[in-house]
């Protein structure tokens, strides 16, 4: 079990409120991320959650119980640290015991957990080890089993993959996932990568600045955007956003494209523009189009084939039933 | 620095740097081979350097002389005795300033250094007069205690260094794991910190082994450690220079080489870390 | 990175150390303060008992009136001032000398750095006895070796030699931080001046010395402090005879000596400003280094 409830709860330091009233359920099984860029407080939330932070005022409920004022030790809660937070002096073997010898679980049931962590986290040939002999992908396997073997009521994850190189994360990315699968366990999962968002969530939560700006699945986070914030930071690369007389003409103070439903031709369209920069993926190519409608040239996506000279005349057209609106104070208009 | 050094130049550098080396290392080399002449040859005219009948009557001596063994028995219990004091007073502060640090934490940690550069004979007199009255005059546990509470501020402070430098994250894993703030401190935090702890530990040995204002002024025969029973050697009566020399050297000995063990704390401990 | 448990846990873990040095400075500061507004000869009768006469600021009047305060000024000058000017001097030579590439780096540190693990009592004592002794000192031999008249060193030459006895013992420390801080040194920055077409003694001059700048005020600042407060050297050499009382050894006597409390007291106020003065410096390099 393992559902967890943010009841008006906010965070201040000394004066600085730098998590606003904030209500936040998140249901038993469920893998939700809290995405934003840096300094919007979502460490700090998932810290409150942890109870390594006092809140100010509010209520944090586990499985119904209150736990406010219920210390870290005792929240039945695990988790991975962006460091790994191993600890140096122990081997591996004892470093994923440490929780179970606080718990004072037995040997046998112990060992019997890290052979089986070990196993699932192919770390069977390195028990012995230290940390300071293990590669980071496997350090933070070590964290991982760490958290696993107490068999928490959630896990927690801050930024876990952030210390890793590219290739390494998408890998650790679907383990994580995988793992989610097997265990069936609540997972809060923190990170600045929207795509490690959208493609592990089952629920994304979007803060800034301490607010919650939308709460949803990926899909619906993708293809509804609440704000323009939101519209910004989900999705890779970015929605084109567009103010002034061009949105005006759709009654919005801002509207949004995102570049898949851009179409763009040479020799017709609704807007006028000069080809900048092409980026060659080999599926899909983008294309940075320099017009007079927004300060940053907008970004179209068309297939691998197309090709654009730098400097070519061309016309964009923007599908209109995937247009996005936008009011003036970022809102979206239905 | 991926340079080429001329086998010429090391060569001059090693003689200049052994030169200079041996010359401010004589005055010790010497009270050491002088502690194995006899007292005829110690002052023998011309001085003899190594050509002489080796002995260590001197330090049989100097060891039979009534109470070395208390002075040096002293010098023992007051210096280890400061220092496991004031380690056990300073860890737990040092953890607070290190790992929940506070607006006031560097003002406090300030605050504490500063009371080290107090000048001693500014207070001397009011010491003095609390040791009278508390009957402390000439004991090891009043001395243990001055010494504790001068190298105190250093002891906070070095042991405050090594703690910084282990990653809140791995304090509060443990948190998470369910120890208990003991159980953090005993199974986690002390463990990674046992370099550091055994640093300090030297360096605050050292440093007591070798006081000598407070030694001085507040001991009389009984409590009295190495440092005082040196002094005495400074009378008239005490001109025997191969006893003088055996004396020092035992005296100093243990020291130099603890002291070789901790050269490297010793720059980050005795400037406050200003010099890493 | 805290809860309101683990700061009320480190507010009483942190509580043993701040009472005891609160205590350890404001109790004796405050008696000595007292002291030196009274009137206080224990030995003819004065007591805290029989209450002690309030004198205002006649000791300090006194303490800066008397004939011995002027040349103990004088002398504690010329110590520090001379011991700081060896050791910074020197040791940025040897600090220099050390860092070049050699065999036996190791020895060679272990070496210089030993004087300062010397117990103070003892060094004075040797350089007392063993080399500055007119007749069987070893310098006396040395003299006399190239047909000199050997010199009485701490008599004669009293503060010259004090200043080389504790600069024997200082040298090592500051050896031992330059070198550290010389360690530091981005050694490409050495290798664009040598592109610049800078020769050894400019890149000196204006990186190597500009560099180590910090280091040098550091040894200084806590040299001072120390050296003001020098005793044992003075207590086994000289006493305090042939021009060599400092302005602490001088506090020293008129409270254990002369029993003149009240005094004594009022000179150690002025050591404590006088300390205070440069500790307040050191405590902003050390605070700078702390918000780093």
């Amino acid at each position: 079990m393992g559902q967890i409830q943010l009841n008006q709860v906010t965070k201040s330091f000394g004066d600085v409120q730098v998590i606003p009233p904030l209500d936040l359920t998140i249901e038993d099984g469920e893998f939700t991320v809290f995405v934003g860029p840096s300094g919007c407080g979502k460490s700090t939330l998932l810290r409150l959650i942890a109870g390594l932070e006092d809140i100010t005022s509010g209520h944090i409920a586990i499985d119904g119980t209150d736990a406010t004022d219920v210390p870290p030790a005792k929240r039945g809660l695990a988790m991975v640290f962006q460091s790994y937070a191993l600890y140096p002096h122990m081997s591996v073997r004892k470093n994923i015991a440490f929780p179970m010898r606080m718990a004072g679980i037995d040997q046998a049931e112990q060992d019997r957990r890290i052979e089986a962590a070990a196993k699932a986290l192919n770390l069977t040939d390195y028990l012995d080890r230290r940390p300071g002999q293990l590669s980071g992908g496997q350090r933070q396997r070590v964290a991982i089993g760490r958290a696993i073997v107490r068999e928490p009521a959630a896990f927690l994850f801050d930024e876990p993959l952030s210390n890793l190189d590219a290739a390494l994360r998408v890998g650790m990315r679907l383990e994580i996932s995988e793992m989610h699968e097997r265990l069936k366990t609540t997972m809060i999962y923190v990170t600045h990568d929207q795509v490690e968002a959208m493609t592990m969530a089952d629920k994304i939560v979007v803060l800034r600045a301490g607010i919650v700006e939308q709460v949803g699945s990926p899909l619906e986070l993708y293809q509804r955007p609440g704000n323009t914030f939101v519209a910004g930071f989900i999705g890779s690369p970015k929605m084109n956003l567009i103010n002034g007389p061009e949105a005006a003409k759709y009654n919005a103070a801002t509207i949004g494209i995102r570049p898949e439903h851009i179409d763009i031709s040479e020799t017709e369209g609704m807007w006028q523009g000069t080809v900048g920069v092409s980026e060659h993926l080999g599926s899909d190519t983008f294309f940075h189009i320099q017009s007079g409608l927004s300060p940053e040239p907008l970004t179209v996506r068309a297939s691998g084939e197309r090709k654009l000279k730098y400097g070519t005349e061309v016309y964009l057209t923007p599908q209109a039933d995937h247009l996005h609106r936008f009011d003036q104070n970022g809102l979206r208009i239905e | 620095m991926a340079r080429s050094v001329t086998q010429n130049r090391k060569i001059i550098n090693t003689s200049a740097a052994w030169a200079v080396g041996l010359l401010i290392f004589f005055p010790i080399l010497w009270t050491i081979l002088t502690s194995f002449k006899t007292e005829a040859q110690a002052i023998s005219d011309p001085p003899v350097f190594l050509a002489f009948d080796w002995t260590l009557e001197n330090y049989g001596a100097v060891m039979e002389r009534s109470n070395y063994a208390r002075f040096l028995w002293n010098s023992i219990v007051i210096a280890g005795g400061s220092t496991i004091l004031g380690i056990i007073i300073a860890v737990p502060a040092a953890w607070s300033m290190a790992f929940v640090p506070s607006k006031r934490t560097k003002d406090i940690l300030l605050w504490m250094l500063s009371t080290k550069m107090l000048p001693a004979v500014g207070v001397l007199y009011p010491i003095y007069l609390l040791f009278i009255k508390l009957g402390l005059l000439d004991t090891k546990f009043g001395l243990t205690i001055v010494l504790m509470l001068i190298n105190l501020p250093i002891i906070v402070w070095m042991l405050y260094t090594y703690f910084k430098e282990i990653p809140g994250e791995i304090l509060e894993a443990a948190r998470m794991d369910g120890a208990s703030l003991k159980e953090e401190v005993l199974y986690v935090l002390t463990p990674m910190a046992i370099p550091g702890i055994a640093s300090t530990l030297l360096l605050n040995v050292i440093l007591a082994w070798n006081e000598a204002f407070w030694t001085l002024n507040l001991t009389a025969a009984k409590a009295a450690p190495l440092t005082a029973f040196i002094a005495s050697y400074s009378s008239p009566e005490g001109l025997f220079y191969a006893k003088l020399s055996a004396a020092s050297t035992m005296a100093i000995a243990p020291i130099l080489i603890l002291g070789w063990f901790s050269q490297k704390q010793l720059v980050s401990g005795l400037t406050f870390g200003a010099v890493k | 990175m805290a809860t309101q448990h683990s700061r009320s846990a480190a507010r009483l873990m942190m509580a043993p150390a701040v009472v005891l040095l609160l205590g350890w400075m404001l109790i004796p500061l405050s008696m000595t303060l007292f002291f030196s507004f009274k009137k206080y000869l224990p030995l003819r009768g004065d007591s805290m008992a029989n209450g002690l006469e309030w004198v205002g600021f006649a000791n300090y009047a006194r303490f800066v009136g008397s004939s011995a305060f002027w040349p103990s000024v004088q002398a504690t000058l010329v110590i520090v001032g001379g011991v700081l000017v060896i050791t910074v001097v020197l040791g940025v030579l040897l600090a220099l000398l050390l860092n070049q590439p050699m065999w036996g780096q190791g020895v060679v540190r272990i070496l210089v750095i030993a004087p300062f693990f010397v117990m103070p009592t003892v060094s004075a004592l040797v350089w007392k006895n063993m080399f500055m002794d007119p007749t069987n000192g070893l310098l006396a031999y040395l003299w006399k070796f190239f047909g000199a008249e050997p010199i009485a060193w701490l008599s004669q030459a009293s503060l010259p030699s004090l200043i080389m006895i504790v600069s024997w013992q200082w040298l090592p420390f500051a050896t031992l931080i330059l070198l550290t801080a010389i360690q530091s040194l981005d050694g490409e920055q050495l290798e664009a001046a040598e592109m610049d077409g800078a020769p050894s003694i400019k890149r000196f001059w204006f990186i190597v010395l500009p560099h180590l700048s910090r280091a040098i005020t550091i040894v200084i600042l806590i040299q001072t402090i120390f050296l003001l407060a020098i005793f044992a050297e003075i207590f086994v050499t000289t006493g305090g005879a042939f021009g060599t009382k400092t302005l602490s050894y001088l506090i020293f006597q008129r409270v254990l000596e002369s029993q003149n409390v009240g005094l004594g007291s009022a000179g150690g106020v002025y050591a404590i400003i006088l300390a205070n003065i440069v500790a307040i410096f050191l405590m902003r390099i050390v605070g700078k280094n702390l918000d780093a």
